[in-house]
């Protein structure tokens, strides 16, 4: 049934580029027929980079319901494997475009290389693979491959971070990482109210300068700071690693001994690094401490910690894309359309239920109010 | 009094410690605190152990890239890779390959450290061969594993990062119980000593040095110059896998593409700073252990004065700018100059 749905959908296709090649020239319908024929071979030549690619990723797709074994190719250009999120969100997209799902996924790891990201998207282009799934290292410097992948007619998919000077891609997944700033502060505001601690001193241990997880969750919390009058004592960048964490927060547990009672790590890294330098300066930390430990990104072993009481709250940012990614790529080879921005649902996880619910006006201007979860160990097993 | 003061100046390891000397004198006019050192929770607490402590790594380095400059008069600019990759091989071992989070190990520590010291001389190995046999220019016989390294890391991780939440896997990165001296430091000072002996114990050092000055003229005297050559990248290598062990402990995970990150540059300014020549022959290991605490130092500094992490790397630059310029021999004879205008206007004047 999935199949006579997909041939009529794949055949509409195909009738459709026909009829724009004939009246684009004739060129282009020949080359059109030329690799329809080459497909229907099941040679696997790469198609001649001139090719008019419409037909091309026509043929390509018209392919899988005659030659069976046929699979639709995903390009995949990853940050790195900077951390466990990112990590998680790789390994979700490659269950997602499995080989059992029908899919060939190339991967790349781009080890936050923006050149090697770039030169990857070109492979991906050249290679006339099906789709593109991006997630950008840098949010500028995209719009001549963006272009290049548009001519090729290659869809581009952007998950997690975004793409500033373009707008040539057909759809961007992720995360709002203002509001999860937002949503910390609006806690924070709550958990020192219940416990009726007066006056806040914080320590920030912000991401790798400029990232968009960076700007957002900063501006986000930032924004509170300011409201409540809170005292931001310091704010230093741990690159979103551990090790990284772990030297600022040496350095903190000295300058400002004994003046903090509020320690804002940007990830779940940083967190680990900066617990082990409190542990080691002798400071007590997290729900029975007397330093609120805030993290974001709540990995597995995050939610573990938050669970044991080293960390009071913290703010997922979802790292699954895999499946939204799906739905997309299932929805544009339908020939449906596709919204261009897909937030995807954020849990924000607690210790115990001092507070039970944060309210606090989203970065798109909506009032909104949502649960904190306790942390429970189903929690932390279902983790990634 | 002027005589040992003129003397003092003479000595080669006057500069970099005067250097190191000025740069934590940085520090008294923002927070003398810095110089505090006390006991908590029965360990040394304090700036000064920090910088003793973090620059183990540079340390550790800079003894394999002082041998490996004074020989070849090249650099060995893998060694940071190469952390990253002895890091990764030695997790794996105690990991299980494939597996991301461990609670236990599967082989004892001491076969993972083992195994990540190999892969240290290992590649050591492979970068002495081809610059020893092969004549391959240093700088692109290391670019090699500079680039190789951290992917074939990578692949060992199955392209994670491991980590090993395994209480005495700390103990190497941070402190062993009961003692209150971070391990990274006594290690280091192991290091030095183990190398001093091999150096002077066996003539190794006059080997070297000879080497690096003639290699040609070595060879003629009856010097495996080729042999030594490849001993100073494999000792190099097996530093590089010590250094990627205890950075690993520190975080007690295999994190691949950060370990050892841009520390190929901090050995060879430590080098630099130590005031060694990077054209080879003569060298002073101790003046590159004092140049890679320096380096430690300034970035430690940067921290304690609240210069956010962004900018420091300009303010680095600048204070090297500074120390090499008056490391120079330019403006050392520039100064002398000075002195001796300065004394014969003097003597007019009387």
């Amino acid at each position: 049934m999935k199949k006579k749905v997909l041939a009529v959908v794949l055949g509409s296709m195909m009738a459709m580029s026909l009829a724009a090649c004939g009246s684009s020239g004739d060129a282009a319908a020949t080359s059109a027929g030329a690799s329809t024929a080459e497909t229907a071979e099941a040679t696997s030549t790469p198609a001649d980079a001139n090719v008019a690619s419409v037909a091309e990723a026509i043929s390509d797709a018209e392919a899988g319901p005659i030659n069976k074994g046929d699979t639709i190719t995903i390009g995949f250009s990853q940050v790195g494997h900077e951390s466990d999120w990112r990590t998680a969100s790789t390994n979700s997209v490659k269950a997602a475009f499995s080989k059992e799902n029908g899919f060939d996924l190339q991967f790349v790891d781009c080890d936050n290389d923006s050149e090697k990201q770039l030169e990857s998207v070109r492979n991906f282009i050249q290679q006339q693979v099906d789709y593109i799934i991006i997630d950008p290292i840098v949010s500028t410097g995209w719009d001549t491959v963006l272009t290049e992948a548009q001519d090729a007619e290659i869809p581009v998919i952007v998950i997690d971070r975004t793409i500033d000077d373009s707008d040539k891609y057909v759809a961007w997944i992720g995360t709002e990482t203002k509001n999860e700033g937002l949503a910390a502060g609006a806690w924070l505001k709550e958990y020192a109210k219940a416990k009726g601690i007066d006056e806040l001193n914080i320590l920030v241990i912000s991401g790798t300068t400029g990232s968009s997880a960076q700007i957002g969750r900063t501006t986000g919390f930032d924004q509170y700071v300011e409201s409540e009058k809170w005292n931001k004592l310091d704010e230093q960048t741990g690159d979103f690693t551990q090790d990284g964490g772990q030297k600022v927060m040496e350095s903190y547990c000295k300058s400002y001994e004994g003046q903090f009672n509020v320690v804002v790590c940007q990830n779940d890294n940083e967190a680990f690094g900066a617990i082990d330098a409190m542990k080691a300066a002798g400071v007590s930390y997290g729900v029975d401490g007397d330093v609120i430990v805030i993290s974001f990104d709540a990995c597995k072993a995050g939610q573990q910690m938050v669970m044991d009481g080293d960390i009071n709250a913290d703010f997922q940012c979802n790292p699954l894309q895999g499946p939204d990614c799906a739905k997309i790529v299932a929805d544009l080879a339908a020939g449906k359309d596709v919204q261009k921005q897909t937030f995807m649902a954020e849990p924000w996880y607690a210790h115990d239920d001092t507070v039970k619910q944060v309210s606090y006006k989203n970065a798109a201007g909506k009032d909104v109010t949502e649960d904190m979860i306790v942390v429970t160990q189903d929690i932390v097993d279902a983790g990634y | 009094m002027k005589e040992t003061w003129s003397k003092l100046r003479k000595q080669p390891l006057f500069m970099p410690i005067l250097m190191l000397i000025l740069v934590l004198l940085i520090n008294l006019f923002k927070d003398p605190g810095f110089f505090s050192i006390a006991v908590k929770n029965g360990v040394l607490y304090g700036r000064l152990i920090d910088v003793l402590n973090r620059g183990s790594e540079i340390a550790i380095l800079a003894v394999g890239q002082t041998l490996v400059i004074a020989v070849s008069a090249g650099t060995d600019i893998s060694v940071g890779s190469v952390m990253a990759l002895a890091a990764s091989g030695g997790c794996m071992v105690l990991a299980g390959y494939g597996n991301t989070s461990v609670t236990g190990i599967v082989a004892p520590i001491a076969v993972g450290v083992i195994v990540g010291l190999l892969f240290g001389l290992g590649s050591g190995c492979i970068n002495g061969l081809m610059v020893s046999k092969l004549k391959i220019q240093p700088m692109v016989a290391t670019l090699i594993f500079f680039t190789a390294a951290r992917a074939i890391g990578l692949l060992l991780c199955n392209n994670q990062i491991i980590y090993i939440r395994y209480e005495p896997y700390k103990y190497l990165g941070n402190f062993l119980p009961h003692v209150p001296i971070p391990t990274p430091i006594l290690v280091t000072i192991l290091i030095i000593i183990i190398a001093q002996l091999v150096l002077k114990r066996t003539s190794l050092e006059m080997y070297i040095q000879s080497v690096g000055i003639n290699n040609r003229a070595s060879r003629i005297c009856g010097i495996n110059s080729d042999m030594i050559c490849f001993i100073c990248y494999a000792i190099c290598g097996l530093c590089a896998g010590a250094a990627g062990m205890i950075a690993s402990s520190r975080i007690y995970s295999a994190d691949s593409n950060n370990i050892g990150l841009n520390y190929e540059m901090y050995s060879i300014l430590a080098v630099a700073l130590g005031g060694n020549s990077l054209a080879g022959g003569k060298f002073n290991m101790a003046g590159s252990i004092v140049g890679a605490y320096t380096i430690q130092a300034i970035m430690t500094t940067l921290l304690a004065l609240g210069v956010s992490t962004d900018q420091s790397p300009v303010f680095m630059a600048i204070l090297v700018i500074l120390i090499v310029v008056i490391q120079s021999p330019v403006f050392k004879k520039w100064m002398e100059e000075r002195r001796v205008r300065r004394a014969e206007a003097g003597k007019e004047a009387a």
